[in-house]
């Protein structure tokens, strides 16, 4: 399998979560793990370029293919890639521990649509749990990215900011 | 909250794969994983062997047959919500598939997976049925075809032997008016209850052991939900009769 565009192989065992994997055998520990069952979306890394729980799959179903990782988006020194720029830029984070999730949540949200209105963001971010920022300013950053992104169609930062937040986002039904 | 030991298994055809599944004792399939991974890390299921169909080519095709939409056994939910030939012959698969849990799962999860861990509450095993659609199973002895309304047969069980491989499912075309609805704590969890119309065919889900055709006049009827922490069995019924309203509203 290719990690970062580096190739490995893949282990032995099994019963290796990609998770695990990412983070014991091949030291990746930038790929967070909360709880191993898919919900809080902290694990998530980009398989074959779209976003998937790594708590969800088995590393041996990754050889093959190509796995990225948060620290496979900017390489040491070089400039912070653009989500991770914005999470910088808007304080899209407190403890951090959910950070890798959302922004490789987010890298896989822009690629399918650099310009994604409030609802999409909304609905973009819903399947990544944080417990410190409320949401507010993760979702400002992903406006932000969609701006800073060369493909972003230069939304105007902070259309969010004087709508009220915390809404619950059952607008589908 | 890491699987258990199991021999893995990854054939690279459907008849290697049925093989497998004849000859092995107690073997899971897996496809997508997004409900059968969390099965295993918490060790409530604890098979000896997984048969990993992803890599068989041709399972992940997605056809217009017969009226309706084949969905190969591959085929990732996201590439059924995007797909513009859903959007046009059974516009209800892509509602349904909308609110199976978030994006990044459906990047993963598959809809015949869905069918065949036939959770009571998820979206696509009452939406096969509401549609009156079918699936087609194959093992060492051949094809058959279960459908819907013969293939939940209780709380995250089918009518598939074990021999037996899902490899496609089949979802007719709806034309008629038709609506999806759902209660649920939080956005992409699993619903407290839930109902989806196709014309004047009402299914509910969330409410039985297995998603149920209901009387759109008095959906209620019969029903014996169960409770827990999150919902009543009252609560789930008043849910019923509110979300059917909704459907019917359509």
């Amino acid at each position: 399998m290719k990690v970062n565009g580096v190739a490995h192989p893949a282990p032995n065992d099994p019963r290796r979560l990609l998770s695990d994997h990412l983070r014991h055998d091949l030291g990746l520990t930038g790929t967070h793990v909360g709880c191993e069952h898919g919900v809080c979306g902290c694990c998530t890394v980009l398989f074959d370029g779209a976003p998937v729980r790594s708590c969800l799959m088995l590393a041996v179903q990754a050889e093959g293919h190509e796995v990225t990782t948060v620290e496979g988006l900017a390489a040491d020194g070089a400039p912070l890639h653009p989500v991770q720029q914005a999470f910088h830029e808007c304080h899209a984070l407190q403890c951090g521990f959910c950070t890798p999730g959302f922004v490789m949540s987010v890298v896989g949200l822009l690629k399918e649509n650099s310009n994604p209105s409030e609802q999409e963001i909304n609905e973009g971010i819903s399947g990544n749990l944080c417990r410190c920022t409320g949401y507010a300013s993760i979702r400002r950053a992903v406006e932000r990215a969609a701006s800073l992104s060369p493909s972003g169609a230069g939304r105007a930062q902070g259309a969010l900011s004087n709508k009220r937040v915390g809404e619950r986002g059952k607008d589908r039904s | 909250m890491k699987p258990p030991p199991f021999e893995y298994h990854a054939p690279a055809t459907v008849e290697e794969a049925c093989a497998l599944l004849a000859s092995l004792e107690d073997a899971k399939v897996l496809a997508g994983g997004q409900s059968l991974v969390p099965l295993l890390n918490f060790r409530l299921a604890r098979p000896q062997h997984l048969v990993d169909i992803n890599r068989i080519g041709g399972l992940d095709r997605m056809y217009e047959r017969d009226g309706g939409i084949a969905v190969g056994a591959l085929v990732r939910q996201a590439a059924v919500e995007d797909s513009p030939l859903v959007a046009r012959v059974c516009p209800l698969l892509g509602d349904a598939i909308r609110l199976v849990a978030h994006r990044v799962i459906r990047n993963r999860g598959t809809v015949c997976g869905s069918l065949a861990h036939a959770d009571p509450a998820s979206e696509l095993p009452a939406a096969l049925l509401v549609l009156g659609g079918h699936v087609v199973v194959r093992s060492t002895l051949g094809d058959r075809t279960i459908p819907a309304d013969s293939l939940f047969a209780g709380v995250m069980e089918t009518a598939l032997a074990p021999d037996e491989l899902m490899v496609e499912a089949w979802f007719p075309a709806v034309a008629e008016k038709f609506a999806i609805s759902e209660e649920s704590r939080r956005h992409g969890d699993f619903a407290l209850a839930g109902a989806v119309r196709a014309g004047d065919r009402l299914a509910l889900f969330g409410v039985a052991p297995t998603p149920v055709l209901a009387d759109p006049r008095d959906p209620a009827r019969g029903l014996r939900p169960s409770g827990d922490l999150e919902a009543s069995p009252d609560f789930r019924l008043h849910l019923v009769r509110v979300l059917t309203e909704r459907v019917l509203a359509a």
